[in-house]
Order: C-alpha cells, then sequence, then structure tokens
C-alpha cells in the first residue's frame, strides 16, 4: 500500500482544520478539492458553470457541490427559513449538519475517485454569516474542525455598493437573511443589507490569511473574472502534476 | 446571560426510570406553586422532522447524528430554556448535553469537538445521574421484546447483527461515558434500583435548597 504512494504521486492523505473526523482520518485522495467563495449575486454560479465546462472539456471529471444541497436536510432549513423563527446557534448547527452530509456522502468519495470537486462555497461562508451574527469565535471555527483543507479557495470581493446593483439586476428584491435582516442592523433594508454584507466582507478578510483565502475582485465583468479564475486553476493543476 | 431560575436535568440510559422521577419532581414543583417548564431530548418540532427522515433512511454519520441532535438541542435552548430561565423558571430537562457527549463519544466523535459544540449551554443548578446495571434497565425496556430502532439500538456501529445484543453493548458503553462524567460535571448520583419513593425523596430533598429565597411570583399591575 505504502509503496503504491509514491508511485502514484497525486494521492494524498486528507488533511483536516481541527480533530477530522475519526473513520476518515488516514483517508487517502487522488481530487483535488476547489473551493470559490463570495457573497450570492456575485457571479459565483456563472463562474463555476464555465470553470465546470473548460475542465470536463479538458478531461477531468468534475463534481459541484453548494450549501443547502444534502438529502439530509437541504429542503429542511430552506423551510425553516421562511419561518423566520430559528435562532442564530440554531441556524448556525443545521448549516453544519447540511454540509457535513454532503461532505461525507459527496465530497469524499468523489475525492477519492479522482474528482475534481468545485465547491461552489465551502466552509468560509457559514463561518463569515456567524461570525457576523456575534457567535463565538472559537465555537464557529471548531464547529467545522471535521472539514478537510481544501487545495485552493477563491474568494470572490465585491463591494456592497457594486453587489446591490447585481442583487438587482438578479431578483429584484433583497434576500431576508442576505440582508442581515434577522439582526436589526436598520430598518431600511437598503442600508441593513450594505452594512451586513461589509461586515461579512470584513469577517472574510480576517479569515484570508488563517485559511490561505485568494481575493478575487469580483468588481469587474464576468468575462474578466472568469479568465482570471481560469488562469489560476490551469495552473494550479499544472503546478501539482494534476492529469 | 444573568440566569434567575434553575436548571434541573436528569440523565441516565434508558430505563434509569429518569422521566419517571423528573414528572414527580414538575408535579411537586407545580404543586409548590413554582413555574416549571419542562424540556425533553429531541422533541424540537422543527429539527424532528428532519431527523427523523435521517433516522428512516439510516443516511445518519457520527458527525450529522451529532450536529442534528446539536440543532434539536439549541433550538430548544435558544427559543425556550435560555428565555425561561431569565424569566426566573425552574427549567426541567429530561436528558442535557452529557446525553450528547456520551451517545457522540460512544459513536467515534471527538470529544473536544462535541464539548466545544454545546459549551453555549449553562451548567445546570443540579444534575440528577440515575445510575442502574446495564442488565436491568435493559431488561425494563425490553420485556416486551419492543422493536428496537435502527440508530437507538445503535446497530450504526456494527456492535452485533443482533438488534437486541447491539442495544445492551451500546447502552453499556454509554453507561460508561455517564461514569466518566459523573465527577468531572458534579453529577448528583441516585441508585435508580431504589423504589421510585425513595429516590424521589433523595431527588426533593436535593432541590429543597433552591426553593428557600424564592417569592411566589406576583404580576403588579398598574394602578
Amino acid at each position: 500500500m505504502t509503496r503504491d504512494k509514491y508511485k502514484n504521486l497525486g494521492t494524498r492523505t486528507v488533511e483536516f482544520y481541527g480533530h477530522g473526523i475519526k473513520n476518515l482520518q488516514d483517508t487517502e485522495v487522488k481530487g483535488r478539492l476547489i473551493v470559490i467563495e463570495g457573497p450570492d449575486a456575485s457571479g459565483r454560479s456563472t463562474q463555476i458553470q464555465s470553470i465546470t465546462t473548460r475542465l470536463e472539456a479538458d478531461g477531468h471529471a468534475v463534481l459541484n457541490t453548494g450549501l443547502k444541497r444534502s438529502e439530509l436536510v437541504g429542503k429542511g432549513i430552506l423551510e425553516a427559513k421562511e419561518n423566520f423563527s430559528l435562532g442564530k446557534k440554531t441556524l448556525a448547527l443545521y448549516y453544519a449538519a447540511d454540509f457535513a452530509d454532503q461532505f461525507e456522502y459527496k465530497i469524499i468519495p468523489a475525492l477519492q475517485a479522482g474528482y475534481i470537486v468545485l465547491a461552489d462555497r465551502y466552509i468560509y461562508t457559514l463561518i463569515a454569516r456567524n461570525l457576523a451574527r456575534g457567535l463565538d469565535k472559537t465555537w464557529c471555527h471548531n464547529l467545522y474542525g471535521f472539514a478537510i483543507k481544501p487545495d485552493i479557495v477563491f474568494y470572490l470581493d465585491v463591494e456592497p455598493t457594486v453587489l446591490i446593483h447585481r442583487v438587482f439586476q438578479k431578483n429584484s428584491t433583497l434576500d431576508y437573511y442576505e440582508s442581515g435582516a434577522d439582526m436589526g442592523l436598520s430598518n431600511d433594508m437598503y442600508e441593513s443589507f450594505l452594512i451586513y454584507q461589509k461586515r461579512v466582507s470584513q469577517e472574510f478578510y480576517l479569515m484570508q490569511k488563517r485559511y490561505g483565502l485568494i481575493p478575487i475582485n469580483g468588481n469587474r465583468s464576468m468575462l474578466e473574472i472568469h479568465n482570471d479564475l481560469q488562469k489560476r486553476i490551469d495552473s494550479f493543476l499544472r503546478r501539482v502534476g494534476h492529469k | 446571560m444573568e440566569k434567575r431560575g434553575k436548571l434541573i436535568i436528569v440523565e441516565g440510559i434508558d430505563g434509569s426510570g429518569k422521566s419517571t422521577q423528573l414528572h414527580l419532581l414538575e408535579k411537586w414543583l407545580a404543586f409548590k406553586g413554582v413555574n416549571v417548564f419542562k424540556s425533553e431530548w429531541n422533541s424540537s418540532e422543527m429539527v424532528k422532522e428532519i431527523t427523523s427522515k435521517g433516522k428512516k433512511k439510516g443516511l445518519l454519520t457520527p458527525t450529522t447524528f451529532s450536529l442534528l441532535h446539536a440543532t434539536d438541542f439549541a433550538d430548544r435552548y435558544e427559543r425556550n430554556i435560555s428565555p425561561l430561565l431569565r424569566a426566573g423558571y425552574f427549567v426541567l430537562a429530561d436528558r442535557f448535553v452529557y446525553t450528547a457527549f456520551a451517545r457522540d463519544i460512544v459513536r467515534g466523535c471527538n470529544p473536544a469537538w462535541v464539548k466545544k459544540v454545546y459549551d453555549f449551554a449553562v451548567k445546570p443548578d443540579v444534575a440528577f445521574y440515575f445510575k442502574v446495571p446495564v442488565d436491568i434497565a435493559v431488561d425494563r425496556i425490553l420485556i416486551g421484546r419492543p422493536k428496537l430502532k435502527y440508530y437507538e439500538a445503535g446497530m450504526d456501529m456494527n456492535l452485533s447483527n443482533d438488534p437486541y445484543e447491539s442495544y445492551r453493548i451500546f447502552q453499556g458503553r454509554i453507561i460508561e461515558q455517564y461514569d466518566s462524567l459523573a465527577e468531572s460535571e458534579g453529577f448528583t448520583i441516585i441508585d435508580g434500583t431504589l423504589n421510585i419513593e425513595e429516590q424521589q425523596n433523595i431527588v426533593r430533598k436535593k432541590i429543597m435548597p433552591l426553593l428557600e429565597n424564592l417569592k411566589p411570583t406576583r404580576i403588579r399591575t398598574r394602578r
């Protein structure tokens, strides 16, 4: 078994942020975990789509994951949020359960099978939201100690004032939670959105070093952002010799 | 959190008699005119539906099992336990964070991780641990040969192919966890093999001092 490790240079043992998960401790993976983070309407999904198309065209097997998509609780979270009745710790744990389910049933198996997992957000958005809502810092980071470190993480950094226009282009209304309306920041939703997004972006800024997030200027056009991301991903895959 | 009420919790494996004792304590306190609220493990309506779906499908891993129960607890904590304690209630909890510690640790979750996840909860004023030898408790539960649920029997841990045997081993391991928590968490240990009345006497004696400075809550009205 150990011999194979040297033969197959791409095989690595997963590395966890915290204590990890007992039965996954020595899990060996061949795939790569690439994460794109960024607020709603930052153009994340569009980018993920075009990158997926490109990677598949290059012959890579790609799996997309995102938040609120687990078999187990994905739908439950959506329903619960409609009620506006959940407390912030409850919601934080709910999201963690959703993430854990996808993490164990989708991300890990795909990485073992040699897929490139392209994650439409990972633990950082969840941590940033929780921190912006005033939850204890150590608690927030510990919660996701079971997650593995991705190979590379990009963060689409968009000015809140630019972001709000993209939101209106997309939906023409502001989302309750994405505006931090649950936090009583302001009676004015517009105002609240700007304050909240600013806070979240500050939390991302503070996490940059700790988690090695690569900021990507998200104020540019979709095409410019795409070219930038694609170039970085291509050079990353070349660097690690992922074929 | 400034807390004016009191938090009393009971722990013990299934069949240890803890719920019976908590029920009797609740009746006694209510009879004395104390504001009481009881909260049961895994009872948040919002979360229960999802948990039970996951359980039916046998989809839960130790991590998701742990997180869903933490979600349930947080929901009850944020909406009931915490505000009621602040309002001066006697909150009685049938199982508390220690149930999660014991079960999750037996399932292989990291102990430090689990404890941190629950560290937003206040420490109980009194934590009763109903200690019963595993065979007695298990016999109390299994006497009618009930159909044990998959996770209840600990079938996810591959302890045994026989649900009853698996249940027995699982409960035994939970007792080990409780025993190791008993000292560090300051449990008041009650011998669960005593008569119901004897046990309740001990429980009430322990709670009595908490009632001393209690003034009946009067609703003030403006004239």
